[in-house]
């Protein structure tokens, strides 16, 4: 009995801060699907964004709808220039030019958050309470539950988009085929941005939620490093990839870390879903829900 | 009658190859024309100008009287040209009828916020867009195809959809580049009559290339030939076949192969 409510709390965990994950891996996902580009920075994107929640509220002693309505401004706006300045430049040479650009842009920004507002680790406080809700043999942390409530309403939202609105539908023809959509009278670029301005509003949810678990310093940049198991095994460029995969890491670092941290002394956590990643590459190598692409010579 | 689609004296070249040299070409409403030619003639190249993909090293392209050479696909699209490929384009992972939506997106008016919203504007707009989306399912007589994801299906009905998602656009000129390649004799009956159909019920202006030439003969009303990147010969298709320039560009370019 003792065993089995262990069970279900590393389970109830799991699927919590793995939905949380999937919110971070949205952000990923919709710039993939749109743009092709692979971003590197999603994990500083959160971190930004978390800075510039926690410095609204406690430098400057913002209401708390203020600074999220101040950090989603300045994420949406933050993710149109890079696409204006950075990634349009890049439109048409190899992918890797894309992949190098953003992985410089991770480290510029890493660098940045903690110049412009300290290096100390500062706090992101909600108005919710800290106690778990007991029910059962579940703890839940509000904190989680909220975040997790988040991440589904915006995964709901934008899987909505992509599916049924003409943005969403012309968006996947972007995808698809650039060249065909233009010729369709798609006005490609301004896709593009759309694509990095909502991945903006995500990343700006996703610094909030997290930012208030972790606490905001340059470290919260880390919880991107959790995108890529997640959309390994759920698919580059797949929204319900992005929550499937996202509850298999959460799930699994958690019983991972639950059942073989007491013997091994810790850190199960932080390289379990690495070795699952790397199981999965090997044997379905376009995700769950990929959209699998035969390489023709 | 005046041009509705006027080339003047355009040229194109990639590297040291002419890929059109001064070509001249002037194309009436509601005309078909067949643009014919060898391989390298430079026929996908002048499609290529005439929908923005490339732009001329120098001439004009005139639609409707106004200035195109250096406009975008896209906008090109919003004026009203629409085309299909070489190679089929669909957007694979998509739906039957998310393709032909897609073709009505340059008449669809509501933004992000709108759409988001659904209501309203957007919706009515939507159900407006379906059914002349539907209007063209029906045309082409795909009816059972509209939940399809394209890439599954068979190479004919895939060259149609592609045409209809052409259609969606309300196209003034449809620019066809191999609409019956790869196709069986049947298939490409179908095809000829499609093409003659939205011709005639549409006007719409059509600009194809096709290398088989008993299609070619029997829907179009002019016919123009390129080689090596300019016009040899133009006219009716009984003036083409007994034009001896065209003779002896094809028995040339069968001689090469």
């Amino acid at each position: 009995m003792v065993d089995w409510q262990f069970f279900a709390l590393l389970l109830s965990n799991g699927v919590l801060i793995g939905l949380m994950y999937s919110l971070i891996a949205l952000g990923f996902v919709l710039v993939y699907k749109a743009t092709d580009a692979i971003n590197f920075a999603q994990g500083e994107f959160v971190m930004i964004a978390g800075f510039l929640v926690a410095v609204a509220l406690g430098a400057y002693g913002a209401p708390l709808w203020l600074a999220v309505a101040l950090a989603l401004a300045v994420m949406i706006a933050f993710g149109f220039g890079l696409e204006r300045v950075m990634l349009r430049p890049l439109i048409g040479r190899p992918i890797v030019a894309v992949i190098m650009a953003t992985i410089g842009l991770a480290a510029i920004l890493r660098g940045f958050g903690p110049l412009m507002w300290g290096a100390e680790t500062k706090p992101l406080p909600l108005p919710i309470p800290d106690e778990p809700i007991v029910w059962g043999p579940f703890f839940i942390p509000p904190i989680q539950l909220l975040g997790a409530g988040v991440s589904l309403l915006f995964l709901a939202i934008f899987g909505w988009f992509f599916l049924r609105s003409r943005q969403g539908i012309a968006m996947r023809a972007v995808a698809d085929s650039q060249q065909v959509a233009m010729a369709m009278g798609v006005n490609v670029e301004r896709y593009f941005a759309l694509a990095w301005a909502m991945t903006g509003i995500v990343s700006a949810l996703g610094g909030l939620i997290w930012g208030n678990l972790l606490g905001v310093d340059v470290h919260l940049a880390l919880v991107g490093f959790k995108v890529f198991p997640v959309v390994i095994l759920g698919g580059l460029d797949s929204i319900p990839g992005a929550i499937i995969g996202g509850l298999i890491v959460g799930i699994v670092e958690n019983v991972a870390a639950g059942y073989i941290d007491p013997w091994v002394g810790g850190g199960t956590k932080d390289f379990a879903p690495y070795v699952l990643m790397i199981l999965a590459l090997m044997i379905r190598p376009y995700g769950i829900f990929g959209k699998q692409i035969i390489e023709r010579v | 009658m005046s041009a509705q689609l006027e080339i003047r004296d355009v040229s194109k070249a990639f590297g040291g190859v002419q890929a059109v040299a001064r070509l001249s070409l002037e194309v009436p409403p509601g005309e078909i024309l067949s643009v014919i030619g060898p391989n390298g003639a430079g026929k996908t190249t002048l499609l290529n100008m005439i929908n923005g993909f490339y732009h001329p090293d120098r001439g004009r392209i005139a639609l409707e009287g106004a200035d195109i050479t250096r406009h975008r696909p896209s906008q090109i699209a919003e004026l009203g040209v629409a085309r299909t490929f070489q190679n089929i384009a669909l957007f694979k992972g998509m739906t039957v009828l998310d393709n032909l939506m897609l073709g009505r997106h340059v008449h669809m008016k509501s933004g992000v916020l709108a759409s988001f919203a659904y209501w309203g504007l957007a919706q009515k707009e939507e159900v407006a867009h379906r059914r002349r989306v539907e209007d063209i399912i029906d045309f082409l007589k795909i009816q059972d195809l509209r939940r399809r994801p394209t890439g599954s299906l068979p190479y004919g009905l895939q060259k149609r959809v592609e045409l209809g998602r052409a259609l969606a656009l309300d196209p003034k000129i449809l620019l066809l580049d191999e609409p019956m390649g790869g196709m069986n004799q049947e298939e490409k009956e179908d095809m000829a009559r499609f093409i003659l159909d939205v011709n005639e019920e549409w006007g719409t202006t059509t600009i194809l290339i096709e290398h088989d030439m008993g299609v070619v003969m029997d829907i179009s009303d002019r016919v123009t030939v390129l080689d090596m990147g300019q016009k040899i010969s133009s006219g009716s298709p009984d003036e083409v076949r007994s034009d001896p320039r065209v003779i002896k560009a094809y028995l040339g370019e069968s001689r090469r192969a």
